[in-house]
C-alpha cells in the first residue's frame, strides 16, 4: 500500500492570520432523504452527530456532520475511518433512495486560524460574515473556485475545496493574510 | 449587483455565486409541433423592459435551480421561487401587479385548477 498524501503536506503561512493545510481528511458524501429516520440514524452512527439543520454543522470532537444541499450532507470522520464508515452507511441504508461516496482524497482542507481570519477570508468570498452563525456551513466561491467554509471553534475556520485546485487556494489564502493587508486594524 | 435569496438554502447571495439559466416558464414544444412552434420555444425570448421572470442555478452554493421574478430596469426583485413551480405563486403575482399595474403579466392571467385548490 501506498502511504496517503493530502494535497499539500505541512504548507503553512503566516501573516496577520495563520494559513495552514489541514492534513488528511476523512470526508463522505451522502445524499437522500434529510427526513428519513432511517438516514439519520445511519448519520449518528458513522458520526456521533444529529442531522443537522439547513446550512448547519453539528460537530463531535473529530467528527461532523454538515448540510451542503436539501438532499447532501457532507460527514467530516478521521481519514482512516472514512472507507469503513462508508462501508456502513450503504449498509445502513440499503432500501433507502441514497448514495454515498467517500470523497476524502478529492477533496483539500485548510484551517485558517487567528483574531482577524475573518478579514482575510472577506477578501475572497462574496459573503456577509457579519450575518454567519457559528454553527453555520456556507458554501460559497473562494475567488474563482468552489469552497466551504465553517468555524470549528470561534475564529478558527475550515475551508474545504476540490484537490485540483489546493495549490490555487493556498496561493490565494497565502496572499490574503499578507501583513499590513488587514481591513482593519 | 444583483442579489437573490436561494429559496431552498435560504442564502443571499450576489450574483457571481449564482448562474443564469434564461428565461424561466416555457413551454416546451418537440416531435409533432409545428415547424413555427419549434422555432419560437428554441429561439423566441420575451426579453421585456420590465418585470421578467428568469431561471437561476445556485451554482456555488446548494446547486438547486430557482426562478427569480425581477424588473430589469431597476433591478428590484419581486421574489424567488423553487423551479419545481409551474407557474408563479398566485400571492407574488398579486404583488408584482400591485406595484407594476402595466406590466404585461398576460401568460397568467387565465385561473388554473391550482389556483382553485
Ligand atoms: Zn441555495
Amino acid at each position: 500500500m501506498s502511504e496517503p498524501q493530502s494535497a499539500l503536506p505541512g504548507r503553512r503561512a503566516a501573516g496577520f492570520a495563520t494559513v495552514a493545510e489541514a492534513g488528511l481528511q476523512g470526508m463522505i458524501t451522502l445524499r437522500g432523504d434529510l427526513a428519513s429516520p432511517v438516514l439519520a440514524a445511519a448519520v449518528q452512527q458513522a458520526t456521533g452527530c444529529a442531522m443537522p439543520g439547513p446550512r448547519r454543522i453539528v460537530q463531535a470532537g473529530d467528527r461532523a456532520a454538515a448540510w451542503m444541499s436539501p438532499d447532501e450532507l457532507l460527514l467530516i470522520l478521521p481519514h482512516a475511518d472514512a472507507p469503513g464508515a462508508a462501508t456502513a452507511l450503504q449498509a445502513a441504508l440499503a432500501g433507502e433512495h441514497a448514495l454515498v461516496a467517500e470523497v476524502s482524497d478529492a477533496r483539500a482542507m485548510f484551517a485558517v486560524t487567528g483574531d482577524k481570519a475573518v478579514q482575510a477570508l472577506a477578501k475572497l468570498f462574496p459573503v456577509d460574515f457579519a450575518a454567519m452563525e457559528p454553527d453555520e456551513i456556507r458554501r460559497s466561491r473562494m475567488a474563482q473556485v468552489a469552497a466551504a467554509l465553517w468555524q470549528a471553534a470561534p475564529g478558527d475556520w475550515r475551508i474545504v475545496c476540490f484537490r485540483s485546485v489546493a495549490a490555487y487556494a493556498f496561493g490565494l489564502l497565502d496572499n490574503a493574510v499578507r501583513p499590513g493587508s488587514e481591513l482593519t486594524a | 449587483m444583483l442579489i437573490l435569496t436561494c429559496p431552498h438554502c435560504g442564502v443571499t447571495a450576489e450574483e457571481t455565486e449564482l448562474a443564469l439559466g434564461g428565461e424561466a416558464h416555457l413551454k416546451r414544444y418537440g416531435p409533432g409541433d409545428s415547424d413555427e412552434q419549434f422555432e419560437a420555444y428554441m429561439f423566441a425570448r420575451k426579453n421585456p423592459k420590465g418585470v421578467h421572470f428568469e431561471r437561476w442555478r445556485h451554482a456555488y452554493g446548494c446547486g438547486k435551480w430557482f426562478i427569480a421574478a425581477r424588473c430589469t430596469v431597476t433591478l428590484e426583485v419581486f421574489g424567488t421561487y423553487p423551479a419545481q413551480t409551474a407557474r408563479p405563486p398566485a400571492d407574488l403575482l398579486a404583488a408584482i401587479r400591485a406595484k407594476r399595474p402595466s406590466a404585461d403579466l398576460s401568460d397568467w392571467d387565465a385561473a388554473t385548477p391550482e389556483d382553485a385548490q
